[in-house]
């Protein structure tokens, strides 16, 4: 079979901005889906995570004696879930990417590099609110009764997820891939206890302070004040917007596309 | 497409790893609408010079100008596909759903179904990339590069790894876009490909240029007269040198192999010829494979860059 003359000839052009970002978001979301381990991650194991907790009670709290584990629990699996997504999600995933050269294809087409990471985000995002649908619906069905107002903690899930992913674009964009992928594991299970999920950070003592400023702890705190106390979370906000900053600013000076 | 000046020119291009120059003051230029083929062993920088072309690396020194504009430029983007070495695709995506992404990067792009059909890649268009043979995966990368309908296109060896019929429906693809005023450059250490496809070779060696033209001025250039054939070992040479005119020479090597060249280097001519066959004749020798040489750009290549093994 031949090419019939001039089906080839030149015709280059950019599609429009929004069609690319279409495109690209439904590509990034398909990956992030079809990925066992992500799934896993970002939505079996705190979906698993919160029915256990809530129901079975190996760990004991104190001062919500009287039975209100899911007020406790279920803003605190909120607050993995988004780490999960944000971070370590996008560590990895970016990891490999260099690591197979995708990105560096990517660079030599007509997608800009703003338009792609913008659908990463947006994949992120559309992922979140998978993650929030079904986290709450299992939630109330477990008895859980939220205080606080939606919008504070919209907030707070929007700047954590800057926080995240400006942490997983600087991991992803400076390590292999199975560096990354081990790093990002481990960061993933030290920050799930050291980040107040499982237990109150007042359960570490002295070191309550200096841990309440790590992301993961900022975003449970935060959404707890909100969602159990019916607070506002000034503070956290301000945590994780800082954190945000410093990430994707790293991000974007130490980023390497291979 | 009429713009003036060529479709890529390098100008002294230096490359540098570790203060090691992998790429040593190259020069070269592809006209537009013609295909240029960067013909060199393992390791001679032909890689590293395409991707400073393709905007991926910053040259040490030297120029290079791609349509006219430093390769990083942004509007070069949409004008210009490239094929890698290797990788390149999301490993999750299907390699249908591949090519329809960087398709809708384009304004105009070809039909990817046509595109899959045309390289046999339509049974695996539903299997994910990671799953795809490495033929498999060269095409789709060839695809990717010509999917948006670009004025130049790099293909850093397309075939390496392919199978004859891949090889032969890459071919086909690049003598297409050729013939629709695509500009290609192209890597390979084939030489076949480079004398089928190319309307210009560039030998590259240790990161410099060793041989360029035409593959029919770098083949014709020198040793045109020569006449080779096979007969059985151990003629008497002498006999023949003193048949043909004088300043002809002849020898056998190896065994078996005979080349007789024109007297002081001319052309062979049909006196040589008819002297060569009667005295072969009369030799009782039947000889066998005749034929007047040009040189093959195997001979030239190996002439060049030298017949030892590279690591």
């Amino acid at each position: 079979m031949t090419w019939a003359p001039g089906s080839l000839a030149p015709r280059p052009g950019a599609a429009p901005l929004r069609r690319m970002l279409a495109a690209q978001t439904a590509a990034e979301l398909k990956l992030v889906l079809r990925n066992g381990e992500q799934v896993l991650l970002s939505l079996v194991i705190p979906l698993a995570l919160v029915v256990l907790l809530v129901t079975v009670p190996f760990i004991t709290l104190e001062g919500t004696a009287d039975g209100r584990r899911a007020d406790f629990f279920v803003p605190g699996v909120l607050a993995l879930a988004v780490m999960s997504a944000a971070f370590t999600g996008q560590a990895i995933a970016v990891g490999f990417e260099r690591q197979y050269g995708v990105l560096k294809r990517l660079g030599a087409t007509p997608l800009p590099r703003g338009v792609l990471l913008a659908a990463k985000t947006l994949s992120v995002l559309v992922v979140e609110v998978l993650q929030v649908g079904l986290l709450c619906a299992v939630g109330l069905a477990l008895g859980w009764q939220p205080q606080g107002s939606p919008l504070a903690v919209l907030v707070l899930v929007v700047a954590g997820t800057g926080a995240f992913s400006g942490l997983g674009l600087l991991l992803g964009g400076t390590m292999r891939g199975l560096t990354t992928l081990a790093a990002a594991n481990l960061l993933w299970f030290v920050l799930l206890v050291l980040g107040g999920v499982l237990f109150p950070l007042s359960a570490f003592g002295a070191a309550e302070p200096a841990l309440s400023l790590l992301p993961t702890a900022a975003l449970s705190t935060g959404l707890r004040e909100v969602l159990q106390d019916g607070g506002t979370a000034v503070r956290e906000v301000l945590v994780l917007l800082t954190w945000g900053a410093l990430g994707l600013t790293a991000a974007s000076r130490a980023f390497r596309w291979e | 497409m009429t713009a003036p000046g060529p479709a890529l020119s390098v100008t002294g291009l230096v490359k540098r790893y570790g203060g090691r120059p992998v790429v040593d003051g190259l020069s070269f230029e592809l006209r537009r609408g013609t295909v240029l083929a960067l013909l060199g062993p393992n390791g001679a920088g032909k890689s590293t010079t395409v991707e400073v072309c393709e905007g991926f690396r910053t040259p040490d020194a030297g120029e290079v100008r791609v349509l006219g504009l430093p390769p990083t430029d942004p509007s070069l983007r949409p004008r210009v596909g490239v094929m890698p070495q290797a990788g390149g695709a999301y490993p999750g995506l299907r390699c249908g759903e591949m090519l329809r992404l960087v398709a809708s990067y384009a304004a105009h792009p070809l039909d990817p179904a046509q595109l899959l059909e045309r390289l046999g890649l339509v049974e695996v268009a539903r299997t994910p990339y990671r799953r795809l043979s490495g033929g498999q995966q060269q095409r789709l990368s060839l695809a990717l590069a010509v999917v948006g309908r670009p004025e130049l296109v790099f293909l850093d060896e397309p075939t390496a790894g392919l199978d004859p019929q891949a090889r032969h429906a890459t071919w086909e693809l690049v003598e297409a876009l050729r013939a629709d005023g695509v500009s290609v450059l192209l890597t390979t250490h084939l030489l076949d490909e480079a004398e089928r496809l190319a309307d210009d070779v560039v030998i590259v060696d240790h990161g410099r240029v060793v041989a360029a033209g035409s593959v029919e001025a770098l083949t014709s250039d020198q040793a045109t007269g020569q006449l080779r054939f096979r007969a059985t070992p151990g003629l008497d040479l002498d006999q023949l040198l003193l048949a043909l005119p004088v300043g002809c020479a002849a020898k056998e090597s190896p065994a078996g192999s005979y080349v007789v060249e024109g007297p002081h280097g001319a052309p062979i001519d049909p006196q040589v010829l008819a002297t060569v066959t009667a005295w072969c004749a009369g030799s009782g020798a039947m000889a066998r494979d005749l034929r007047i040489d040009r040189r093959s750009l195997e001979d030239v290549f190996l002439d060049l860059t030298g017949r030892q093994l590279r690591p």
